[in-house]
């Protein structure tokens, strides 16, 4: 376990929570109940049954035949886009839903980027029946239309976050203002591995279950829990963190993680964050971010929405920079070719953010007959203008 | 004994005012802080911006982006702080997010805070264990206060703890919010302010966030040292004249 979270709420260098007073409250109150609520027994329960019947978990492992003959390795698909809303963002949602009911919240805020994480939240609000708005970035509502109405639909407040760069890091300002404002009846559900201790952990204890799951199954289908490569993206990286989750310890499994290096890692249009990032403070965690000498932070750009975040969650920057994983990036052109192969060689559309990481294969080298694990985190029909656009469709 | 435990060891009903550096020009900062001691100001917050203000409210965080994107940085800001103390007597405090603080490198910020003649710090996401374990040392070196900031939902025992770590003033929030709401002193506020009042700290206590005119300078006052005006501030120079806008400004609350 030595890649969890100490009990000071630390990564290695990583972690901690820089957040002004009028947030403590809130989130010591977390701290001191997050484990207590998640360890007990008819949390546990409910949480699972709901990932069982409501999400329709267990998701498949599926062994993608023409991928593993083009590549020469056994590639099996993590098939999180099968999810109930189309990604792995609903595994959060569910299990801090039930968390925020626990500690009698009545109002649940979230950020979201590419929207997958605002309809989870929206999603679950409508099963709980509890009050939701959605901070998002003012050039996010415009790209990704489809889950704006969504989340309208499902009763959700959508809020145009329009500082900065209108992205999702302005959204995770706002929602963060928002709690400020609303210190006592409301629940912020973050939507990655980021944030204030404990959120890193808490979103990545829930998001276990992507790992938890794979390793079932590929015993199953290959008579051994360990793969030699599991691949994932990462924008603040709550999949990529679900996907490594239970195999952190497992040394001889190597862990990649694939950041958006936009229009290039040196074209002033990236945000692949280990490449360009130093150490700093954002968003209430010490990690590692894009930011300028002066420790300004740095607009990122991807084509994908939900990688266009300039920092990364602290126990990525910790396996980062003790190098237990390898983390590695893709531009746009290459996550929307190999998105449309994927299509073409498996009928599966996968968001632009899973294709980063399924675009990474054609960069690896197999001998023959490895077992590789890729994250497919979502769907791509939110990124169908995308795609129809970039391929003249 | 430093500039701020002078200033509240010889005066009550305390006037300290909040700026953004480099705003609205950037070679503005220095003239700001010496207007603001002509026309009264007892004490000055001077904001050094960040990219993700997450603590305060659109006009603020306007600010800071105008002065960014004007080229301010920590350097040029104590490059510009340099006469500081040739024209300003007044205690002056620096008031920022920590990212930069760590950038530039917390041994050399206090240096530099030292060497201008900054008299002490407000630094809103620095949480206290890290200033505790990592900072507290430096800021004591170099006869820096930090200050603290406390909300209506701070605990009674963590208050205490601030006490004793903070050896300048407490920052009293009037409410948990972001920079530039409106005060409201209901029974609740009051009930607030009066329960702090009687915990009898031992460092003085400031009243901050949505005091915008005499009527709450006033009122806060009755409960704390004095009051902090920032938002208010920075919305009445934002264009016309600098000299007309302080000190129109500042005359609201010597009447």
């Amino acid at each position: 376990m030595k890649y969890k979270v100490n009990e000071k709420g630390y990564y290695g260098d990583f972690g901690g929570a820089y957040i002004p007073e009028m947030l403590y409250p809130n989130v010591e109150e977390l701290r001191q109940n997050y484990l207590k609520i998640i360890d007990d027994a008819g949390f546990q329960k409910e949480f699972h049954q709901l990932l069982k019947d409501y999400v329709g978990r267990p998701s498949p492992l599926y062994l993608a035949k023409r991928y593993s003959e083009r590549f020469g390795a056994n590639i099996f698909l993590k098939r999180e886009d099968l999810n109930h809303t189309g990604a792995h963002k609903i595994n959060n949602t569910i299990g801090q839903i039930l968390l925020a009911e626990k500690l009698g919240k009545k109002r649940i805020i979230a950020e979201t980027g590419a929207g997958q994480h605002g309809v989870a939240t929206a999603t679950v609000c409508a099963l709980r029946n509890l009050e939701c708005v959605i901070y998002m970035g003012e050039v996010d509502i415009e790209r990704q239309a489809p889950n704006v109405a969504r989340m309208k639909m499902l009763g959700a407040k959508v809020v145009p976050a329009s500082s900065g760069s209108k992205t999702l890091k302005d959204a995770t300002n706002e929602a963060m203002r928002d709690w400020i404002n609303n210190p006592v009846d409301t629940h912020y559900i973050i939507g990655s591995v980021v944030g204030p201790h404990p959120y890193p952990d808490m979103v990545a204890i829930f998001q276990s279950i992507i790992s938890e799951e794979t390793k079932k199954q590929l015993l199953e289908q290959t008579g051994s829990d360990q793969p030699d490569y599991v691949l994932a993206c990462v924008g603040g990286g709550s999949n990529a963190m679900g996907m490594f989750y239970h195999f952190m310890d497992d040394e001889n499994v190597k862990l990649i993680a694939v950041e958006a290096a936009g229009k290039g890692v040196s074209s002033g249009f990236s945000a692949a964050t280990t490449y360009l990032g130093k150490e700093g403070v954002l968003h209430g965690s010490r990690s590692i971010l894009m930011q300028t000498p002066d420790g300004q932070v740095v607009e990122p750009h991807s084509v994908s929405a939900g990688l266009d975040y300039p920092g990364i969650g602290p126990q990525h920057a910790h396996l980062f920079k003790t190098g237990r994983g390898q983390y590695v990036s893709i531009t746009d052109e290459e996550s929307l070719d190999a998105g449309l192969l994927c299509t073409q060689l498996e009928g599966i559309i996968p968001a632009i953010e899973s294709a980063h990481a399924l675009a990474y294969l054609e960069k690896m080298e197999f001998k023959g007959g490895e077992n590789v694990v890729v994250c497919l985190s979502g769907r791509g029909d939110k990124d169908l203008d995308t795609y129809i656009k970039y391929f003249n469709l | 004994m430093n500039r701020i435990k002078q200033l509240f060891a010889s005066k009550k009903n305390i006037l300290s005012i909040y700026y953004t550096a480099g705003y609205p020009n950037t070679g503005d900062t220095l003239k700001i802080a010496e207007l603001l001691e002509k026309s009264g100001a007892d004490m000055l917050e001077i904001g050094f911006p960040y990219s993700d203000p997450v603590a305060d409210g659109p006009v603020i965080q306007a600010s800071s982006k105008q002065s960014l994107d004007q080229g301010m940085t920590l350097n040029l800001l104590f490059e510009q702080l340099k006469d500081l103390r040739k024209t300003v007597t007044i205690p002056v405090l620096l008031m920022g997010y920590v990212n930069p603080v760590l950038q530039f490198g917390v041994e050399k910020f206090c240096e530099a805070c030292a060497e201008v003649g900054v008299d002490g710090c407000i630094v809103p996401d620095l949480p206290m264990v890290e200033y505790e374990e990592f900072y507290k040392d430096c800021f004591e070196k170099h006869n820096l206060s930090n200050v603290f900031l406390i909300t209506p939902q701070t605990a009674e025992e963590r208050i205490h703890k601030i006490d004793g770590l903070t050896n300048g003033f407490i920052y009293l929030l009037s409410s948990s919010a972001t920079t530039g709401k409106n005060l409201e002193v209901g029974n609740t506020t009051e009930a607030y302010f009066s329960r702090i009042k009687n915990l009898n700290l031992k460092n003085p206590t400031m009243i901050g966030f949505g005091i915008s005119d005499k009527q709450t300078f006033d009122k806060a006052c009755s409960y704390a040292n004095g009051a902090i005006i920032g938002t208010a501030f920075v919305k009445a120079i934002a264009d016309g004249n600098l000299e007309e806008s302080v000190s129109t400004f500042m005359k609201k609350f010597k009447s």
